[in-house]
């Protein structure tokens, strides 16, 4: 296995959009070729050389070519995009859709990455060590055909939206989740190691969620249907199992009505609730903050 | 004087009869003349094919539906955009349902050169001007829907067609259209009841009439105004199984009906898309290919031209004024629906729809659309469409010509469906040997449409007088040849000269065109009543006045193409 190495050279002005950075847009390639490749920026055409130092060397193919992208790839998009073998390793923050409509290989982000990874995943492996942001193995917007297939591992929290239109593949977040998880899934499995806030598996069809720490608020469409022993990462842990939505339509698969399932922590410890009840009382006296009434008018 | 002459291609126009000659074509100031001076700039298209611009009779690319497919479906854009083919054109986008831009540089890099948008709810004329005059090159025009208008319904449920033609004249003229459009005949209209009208029997709620009365009535007004184009119709019951029996049923409401027009057309009825209206079977697990029966009524009956509506077996973007049909089809597949009532017209439903060629239904669907191209006897009444984009975008057109001028390209895909069995035991196409000719597909895409809109002297033919639409396709038509070399060339054509000016070289874009908007202004005898009528229903139910709602002036019509009618008598 060959590495090549891009290092970026300078801040782009504007988001640089660089979707060959991949195992399968480099393999093959020599480095002045590399260097040659477009990036966009806004409506302009400019070439990997102009942004990033190229050092190393590529095999043949994707499956034989590890990339290594350096610096801080905060204004950069697209990296990862598409990839379907090899490896790519990001050792700095990076922009959204990292890992986007992957189907294979390993990708490792050393930092943070900003919304849409991993979006319509169809395979492979996408490790994020730091913070993942909103719509994180999601759809493309207005798409109903999100991650498909795969794995994704946060070690750090996740923004909102994770997993909308989740249809198959694993996400496991060890930190904790921002509004809006699993929204429309029909499959595919969520671990949340951390909290969440609310609207867990709102209009979700089919698939799997499994929340080890809180939830502010549980949405009015499941249903606890008993307690299951479930297996995560080695670990076993008997939790309570509810099914839902129940506001969306189900396929039946045997006869049986197939849904969507939540798992919750069985027995929450009692800090947790008081932590949560405080949470929330913040969040009722901001809101009341924000509409205090006209001095003059009555409020009822 | 710009002279062009185009030196030495096989030339097929089926208007002056030439099958594949050698000859030369010439060209001054926008016309096809027959010699032009020394002085000409000359092409060369020795071992390539020429024919006039292709005309497009069916497709539904501009307006509020269209746009709102463009909203609500960013993923069909996600892929596809590309930058400009040179500095004057713009960057293009979307698949299904392209850019206006996308739209003319696409069309007439196959050699179209005139696109009829097939619906247009006149509340929302305005809109699809304005859409129309951003699609470079390609002439335009528009037809308003009838047939679930509650003018047409009142005039129609009492016999009153000579209300009914003073409406569609004035109709025509405030929304600056270019025929007479019939979808679901009271189906819609129905709809804004929870209802639908399957049958041409079925009666429509509150107005009281059924489907045959309203097509038979639009037919009479038609003719009685001469217009150019006849009642272009969406019949009732589209896309179930078992339709068959309704189309032929709508099929035969105009038996009897003598067409009455200065244009040349022959039809009284043009019936679109037929594919989704020939089917058989009564459920999705028997359903079958009703082409044969079809076609045997088409190929009998000269007063009728139709349309295919080849699927494609792409991913695209349903959308109809067919409202109820759209709620059926987001039933079905799930997907994402929008609907729009559009107060005393019509209205319109838009869902994505996947054709998988591993869908037993989807590949049955595709075997009809050939079916009824290789069964017509008389390929100047069976026009190739896709519907664009209901059967699938019509940048797909070169596919269906290959698919249906190479009987090995079609086995290739028939043999190698998911359920082949089943769907060559469900179709008609694997006994079907016919290959259609360049001749006939000059018939099919040119001189028949434009024959059939009631544009014949204009478009579809290199007859001296004609418009210069000429195009030079990088094929040999002596062969050999195979399917391959027939999508690839027909994708891109080599020249097209779009009213004698060339727009496209090679396959780029290298001029934006003189693109006109064609409409038709029937003159009819004053009719009080009628225009009482409007201005009454603007007063009472109409959400605008009527001065926000024609169609006037140069920001929609920058350069119009009107062509009169004079529908008045003696008093």
């Amino acid at each position: 296995m060959e590495t090549v190495t891009l290092t970026i050279k300078k801040t782009p002005t504007l988001m640089l959009e660089a979707e060959a950075i991949s195992p399968d847009g480099l393999a093959g390639k020599s480095l002045d070729q590399i260097k040659a490749l477009p990036v966009h920026m806004g409506r302009e055409q400019f070439t990997i050389g102009e942004y990033f130092d190229v050092t190393g060397a590529t095999s043949a193919t994707a499956g034989e070519t590890k990339v290594v992208v350096k610096g801080d790839l905060s204004r950069v998009k697209y990296l990862g995009t598409k990839m379907s073998a090899g490896e790519l390793v990001i050792e700095g923050n990076a922009d959204m859709y990292v890992g986007a409509w992957m189907s294979g290989g390993k990708l490792t982000a050393k930092g943070s990455v900003d919304g849409f990874a991993g979006t319509g995943m169809k395979g492979g492996e996408l490790l994020i060590e730091g913070n993942a942001g909103n719509y994180l193995g999601s759809a493309y917007r207005g798409d109903w055909r999100g991650m498909q297939a795969g794995l994704i591992r946060v070690k750090g929290n996740v923004g909102s939206d994770t997993g909308y239109f989740m249809n198959g593949g694993e996400i496991i977040i060890e930190g904790n989740a921002d509004v809006h998880v699993g929204t429309h899934a029909e499959g595919g499995k969520i671990v949340i190691k951390g909290n969440a806030k609310s609207r867990v598996g709102g209009q979700m069809v089919e698939g799997t969620i499994i929340l080890f720490g809180t939830v502010d608020v549980m949405m009015p469409g499941f249903k606890y249907i008993g307690d299951e022993e479930i297996e995560v990462d080695g670990q076993k842990t008997v939790m309570s199992a509810y099914i839902g939505d129940l506001g969306e339509r189900h396929r039946k698969r045997k006869g049986e009505s197939v849904y969507g399932k939540l798992y919750l922590a069985k027995a929450a410890p009692a800090d947790a609730g008081a932590s949560r009840d405080a949470r929330l009382a913040r969040a009722r006296e901001a809101k009341k903050a924000r509409f205090v009434p006209v001095e003059g008018t009555t409020s009822a | 004087m710009a002279e062009y002459l185009i030196k030495n291609g096989f030339v097929f126009d089926p208007v002056t009869g030439v099958k594949g000659d050698k000859k030369d074509v010439a060209i001054r100031d926008g016309k096809i003349v027959d010699s032009v001076s020394s002085s000409a700039k000359v092409y060369d298209a020795a071992g390539k094919t020429v024919m006039a611009g292709a005309v497009e009779v069916h497709a539904h690319v501009a307006g509020p539906k269209v746009n709102e497919g463009r909203n609500y479906r960013p993923e069909d854009k996600l892929f596809g955009t590309r930058v400009r083919d040179s500095k004057d054109t713009r960057m293009t986008g979307g698949f299904s349902i392209p850019t206006t831009f996308k739209t003319g540089y696409s069309y007439a890099k196959m050699g179209y050169t005139v696109v009829m948008e097939a619906a247009m709810p006149p509340l929302y004329a305005r809109h699809v001007h304005e859409e129309m005059r951003d699609t470079p090159i390609i002439d335009q025009g528009a037809f308003p829907v009838f047939g679930n208008n509650w003018f047409v319904l009142e005039y129609l449920k009492n016999n009153e067609v000579e209300n009914t033609a003073a409406y569609i004249a004035w109709l025509l003229r405030a929304s600056k259209g270019y025929a007479v459009k019939v979808v679901n005949p009271g189906g819609t209209e129905a709809w804004a009841w929870g209802l639908n009208c399957l049958s041409v029997n079925d009666p429509v709620p509150y107005f009281d009439i059924t489907p045959a009365q309203i097509v038979k009535g639009l037919i009479e007004a038609n003719e009685y105004l001469g217009l150019p184009h006849s009642i272009h119709i969406h019949a009732n019951n589209l896309g179930n199984p078992g339709n068959f029996q309704t189309t032929l049923d709508t099929f035969k409401l105009a038996e009897g009906y003598k067409t009455n027009n200065k244009f040349g057309r022959e039809q009284t009825m043009h019936h679109t898309h037929v594919q989704f209206h020939s089917y058989g079977g009564d459920n999705w697990g028997n359903f079958e290919s009703k082409a044969d029966a079809i076609m045997d009524y088409v190929n009998a009956n000269p007063n009728l031209t139709i349309d295919t509506g080849n699927v494609t077996l792409d991913e695209t973007t349903t959308m109809t004024a067919d409202g109820p049909f759209e709620h059926h089809l987001t039933e079905l597949n799930h997907l994402k629906w929008a609907n729009v009532d559009v107060e005393l017209e019509t209205a319109a439903g838009i869902v994505p729809y996947v054709y998988s060629p591993d869908i037993k239904v989807c590949a049955i669907q595709w075997a009809i659309g050939l079916e009824l191209a290789l069964l017509a006897k008389d390929p100047m009444r069976c026009f190739i469409t896709t519907d664009h984009p209901n059967a699938g975008p019509f940048t797909r057109y070169p596919r269906i010509m290959k698919w249906l001028m190479s009987k090995e390209s079609r086995d290739e895909r028939l043999n190698t469906f998911k359920h082949a069995d089943k769907v060559i035991s469900s179709t008609l196409l694997a006994g079907l040997d016919r290959e259609i000719t360049f001749y006939e597909l000059a018939q099919m895409t040119r001189a028949g449409p434009a024959k059939a809109l009631g544009l014949a002297g204009t478009y579809g033919g290199l007859a001296p007088g004609m418009d210069a639409d000429v195009v030079v396709y990088d094929i040999n038509p002596e062969g050999p040849f195979t399917g391959e070399d027939i999508e690839r060339a027909f994708t891109d054509a080599s020249l097209v000269f779009k009213t004698g000016t060339l727009v496209v070289e090679n396959g780029r874009v290298i001029n934006n065109g003189n693109k006109r908007t064609l409409w038709v202004d029937a003159k009819v005898n004053e009719n009080a009543q009628v225009m009482r009528d409007v201005e009454e229903k603007f007063l009472k139910y109409y959400s605008v006045s009527l001065k926000n709602y024609e169609v006037q002036g140069h920001h929609y019509i920058p350069n119009p193409y009107a062509i009169e009618v004079d529908a008045t008598s003696e008093v």
